[in-house]
Order: C-alpha cells, then sequence, then structure tokens
C-alpha cells in the first residue's frame, strides 16, 4: 500500500442522548493509502457517515486517534472535498456560482478559478448548465454539480457520504461510471489519483468502485471485514455481470448479514 | 403571461366584482336603504371624487404614514432577527422580551402615544410598525437558521468566517422568508396607521373617517375605506413585485 492518507487507531465516539450515554463507534482502526478508493459499507446506523465526519475534522472522536496526511485532526481540516447524499446546492445561485463557492468560502479569488470551474463543468456533462438555477436541473445533474463543487479546490482527499443514495438505480449505475472516470481523468492531470473514502449502504455500488471495501457493523459500529476488490481498472459496465463481481458481492453480503446460505425467506 | 392566460386567470375576479357592485345597487335601490346606513355605489363613487373632502391631503398623510410603518417595521424587525440568529445571548435576552410586546393589545398603546408624542404623522407611523414588525423579527430568524447542517458543515470545512456564511449562505437564504413576512406587514402597517388616526389626528383617511360618525356621511366613509384598500393593495403589490425580483427562486413559498 502507499503511505496512508488517513490514519485511524482506536477510534470511538460516545454521545448523549435522553436516554443516556449512546455508543456510536467503537475502536474502529483503519487506513487509507494515498489514492485509494475506500468504500465504507454497512447497516444504517453503523455510524459510518459519523467516521466520515470524524475523519473531516467536522466531529470530534471521544477515543483514539485520526490522523490525515500525518498530522492530527482536531478541527475541520482544509484540502477536502465533501459531496453528501443530498446535492445541497445554492437555491439562489446559478450551478456555475455554485461550483465556484468554495473558493469564496476560502476567501481566495474566484476569478482564478473561473476557468477551472468550466472545465469541471464541462467534465460532468453539465456544458451549458453553467448559468441555470439547481432546480431547472435533474437530480443526477445537481449531484453531479455537487461532485464538481467538491473538485473545485483540487483537493487529494474526497469524503463522500452516500452522494448516489438519493437516486435511482439506474442513474445511480450511471453516477458511479461517471464518477470514476473523472477520478480517473485527474489521475492524468495530477500523476496522483485522488483518495476517496465513499459511504454507501449499495454493496454492489462498493465493490464497483473501490480498491476495498470495509464492512461495518451497527451499534456501536467497528469493522466486520476489510476486503480488497482485485477487480481489473478501468471498471466497465459488463464487470457487472462477471463471476469475480457476483463473488465478492455474496461475501460482502454475508459479511453484513452473517447468513452462510442464500435461501431467501420471501 | 400573455393576455389570454392573464384573462382566464383574472376574469372571474373581475366577474365577481362586477357583480356585487350591481347587487349592491340593486339593493339600495329596490329596499330603499336610508342613505347613511348604506350608500349606493355611485353615491360612494361620488364622494371619491366629487364630493367636499379634499382626498389628495389624506391620502399624502395616511400613505406616509403607512410607508414609514412599513419600512420602520421591516428594518427594526430584520435587525432584530439577524441579532436573534446571530448570538444565542441576544436571543435569550430578547426573545422574551420581544413576545411581551408582541401580546400587548397594541390599539390599547395608542393614546399613550398621544400622550407622549402628541399629533402627528410620527407616532402614526410607529403605531403601524409596532403592529407589523413581529413576524419580520420571527421570519428573519427562522430564515437565517433554516440552512441545511451539511451546507454549514461544507462552510467549516473551508474555515469560511462567521460573517461570511451570514453574507453569502444565511441572509439569501431567509430572504423569501422575510418577503413573505413583508407582505403581512404591508397590511399591518396600513392597520397601525388608521388605528394610530383614530386615536389622534387632524389628517389622514382615518381621520375622515372618525369625522363622519357625528356627520352621518356614510358615503364619505366608505369613500375612504376604498382609498385606505387601495393604498393597501398597491403597497402589497409592491412587496410581491420585490419578491419576484429579489427573490425568484422561492417562487411558491407562500
Amino acid at each position: 500500500m502507499a503511505t496512508p492518507l488517513i490514519d485511524l487507531a482506536g477510534v470511538g465516539m460516545t454521545y448523549e442522548a435522553a436516554s443516556g450515554p449512546v455508543e456510536a463507534l467503537a475502536d474502529i482502526s483503519l487506513t487509507v493509502g494515498t489514492g485509494e478508493f475506500v468504500s465504507l459499507v454497512g447497516p444504517s446506523g453503523c455510524g459510518k457517515s459519523t467516521l466520515l465526519r470524524i475523519v473531516a475534522g467536522l466531529r470530534p472522536a471521544t477515543r483514539g486517534t485520526v490522523k490525515v496526511a500525518g498530522g492530527e485532526v482536531t478541527e475541520p481540516i482544509p484540502d477536502v472535498g465533501m459531496v453528501f447524499q443530498a446535492p445541497i446546492l445554492l437555491k439562489w445561485r446559478s450551478i456555475l456560482d455554485n461550483v465556484l463557492l468554495p473558493a469564496e468560502l476560502a476567501g481566495k479569488d474566484r476569478r482564478s478559478f473561473w476557468a477551472r470551474a468550466q472545465a469541471l463543468l464541462e467534465m460532468a456533462g453539465l456544458h451549458g448548465f453553467a448559468e441555470k438555477l439547481p432546480r431547472e436541473l435533474s437530480g443526477g445533474m445537481q449531484q453531479r454539480a455537487s461532485l464538481c463543487r467538491a473538485l473545485l479546490l483540487d483537493p487529494p482527499l474526497l469524503l463522500m457520504d452516500e452522494p448516489f443514495g438519493a437516486l435511482d438505480a439506474m442513474t445511480r449505475d450511471d453516477m458511479a461510471l461517471e464518477l470514476l472516470r473523472i477520478w480517473g481523468e485527474l489521475d492524468l492531470e495530477r500523476n496522483q489519483r485522488k483518495t476517496v473514502l465513499f459511504v454507501t449502504h449499495s454493496i454492489a455500488e462498493a465493490v464497483f468502485l473501490s480498491d476495498r471495501v470495509v464492512v461495518m457493523s451497527a451499534r456501536p459500529g467497528r469493522i466486520a471485514a476489510d476486503l480488497r476488490i482485485d477487480l481489473p481498472r478501468p471498471r466497465t459496465v459488463e464487470l457487472r455481470g462477471s463471476e469475480a463481481f457476483g463473488q465478492l458481492n455474496l461475501e460482502i453480503f454475508r459479511t453484513l448479514t452473517g447468513r452462510t446460505t442464500g435461501a431467501s425467506t420471501q | 403571461m400573455n393576455i389570454k392566460a392573464a384573462t382566464r386567470q383574472y376574469w372571474p375576479t373581475v366577474a365577481l366584482f362586477v357583480a356585487l357592485i350591481v347587487v349592491w345597487q340593486l339593493a339600495v335601490s329596490l329596499t330603499g336603504v336610508r342613505e347613511y346606513l348604506l350608500p349606493a355605489p355611485l353615491s360612494v363613487w361620488n364622494a371619491m371624487w366629487f364630493g367636499e373632502i379634499a382626498w389628495g391631503q389624506h391620502l399624502w398623510t395616511t400613505t406616509w404614514e403607512i410607508i414609514g410603518a412599513f419600512v420602520m417595521a421591516a428594518v427594526v424587525g430584520v435587525a432584530l432577527g439577524v441579532a436573534i440568529a446571530w448570538s444565542p445571548l441576544l436571543a435569550n435576552a430578547l426573545v422574551p422580551f420581544l413576545v411581551f410586546v408582541n401580546t400587548l393589545p397594541k390599539v390599547a398603546i395608542a393614546p399613550l402615544f398621544l400622550i407622549w408624542m402628541g399629533y402627528g404623522i410620527f407616532p402614526n407611523m410607529l403605531m403601524g410598525a409596532l403592529i407589523g414588525f413581529f413576524p419580520v423579527v420571527i421570519n428573519t430568524a427562522v430564515g437565517l437558521s433554516q440552512v441545511e447542517a451539511d451546507m454549514l458543515d461544507l462552510g467549516r470545512v473551508f474555515n469560511a468566517p462567521k460573517w461570511k456564511i451570514f453574507v453569502k449562505i444565511r441572509i439569501p437564504n431567509a430572504l423569501p422568508y422575510i418577503l413573505s413576512a413583508l407582505k403581512i406587514t404591508a397590511t399591518a402597517a396600513v392597520v397601525g396607521a388608521i388605528v394610530g388616526e383614530f386615536v389622534a389626528s387632524q389628517k389622514g383617511l382615518g381621520y375622515v373617517i372618525v369625522t363622519t360618525q357625528s356627520s352621518m356621511n356614510t358615503s364619505v366613509a366608505f369613500a375612504a375605506l376604498i382609498w385606505i384598500s387601495i393604498v393597501g393593495l398597491l403597497l402589497y403589490g409592491v412587496v410581491v413585485l420585490l419578491a419576484h425580483l429579489w427573490a425568484p427562486w422561492a417562487e411558491g413559498v407562500d
């Protein structure tokens, strides 16, 4: 593995609820190498989104150490692109102005990012939509715009929290391909792939996208398995029909559910 | 909107309006009800344009009171809303006090205004502002805080200072809420100005109505009412227009 960009050691998180303390995450140790695409899968409530926010420094871990690029994370870290389940575009801004928002928020000169924003929109197939308002775009297009926004400042790390979770199945598969394409193109540009930590509850999506799939169990969230996905890149639509793809899906499904037979109860 | 679509949308409004006038005129002609009880539409029309009342100066006074009340309510309301959303300390200090002020029956305060400030346009403006400011405070504060948590996280990721989050995210987010409240304020400003004039005034449309009580000149009272509603409608229309111009993304929020 390349040098780890993310290094979690014994990370735990307990929060106070009305009924008493709730342990959301227990003893998570995980490293993600530079340029790796790692997915976190797990049932709802296993704390995978919380873990993502802990890596970003948006929530504090209550135990253990969190390191990104060698430095301990104690506050929101710069140089990270975030994509959430909802596109959360600003309704009153054009798509282009939404993509430029990070530059403004980070106090940079937005004019110097104008060309890059246009290029990103072009790459995401949003050419011609730069001046539209978000509501004029479909859900999938809005999410692509939100990906462009995350990429604007060219962060080496992308944190994605179920980014395609709100989309219909077909759009979702398209977006997965699109994401890999964009990820690959940036590879050429920087001679270094972006590191991606991708939260999803779709096993197939995780397998299709990732170099590694980390399976989490629920309450408190811990790592149940860490599987290497040795499928060839670039990943293609045909891959979804391959035996290796099916085997990996099944293996992760079994780890997640604890079931060893495939018998359906329905 | 083209003329055809406009016709389709508005013809029922016009038809109902005309029908009401016709029924009103017929009712007065057929029953022979006395003029001071219910004047005919035609005599109201005459009172609006040809009577002994110098409508110009009264309209002028009341319109200024309403505009002043509206602007005061808007400025003070937005400022208080921003203060509440900005700091929990200010929110804790201000909110109970504002709720208390809002529960006061404003009409009952009008005589105090007379004692403190005497006759004039300003106390009537203040009365309108007092009636109309509260929804602006609430909607401003709500609009400023109704921002997705993920959006705020995005701000934190880029280490954006608090004022920048306000200027770029919270305030535009609150704009449709504020404009929505201003529609209520536009109506409240009219009520306030008239209430003020009822209690203490020497000019204005409210003053005209009060004077007709003793003279039994009901058609003049009706005429004054219509003038008031025209001013109110115009102000309301301006607010709706501003909402169209300033927050076109929020069409249909109210």
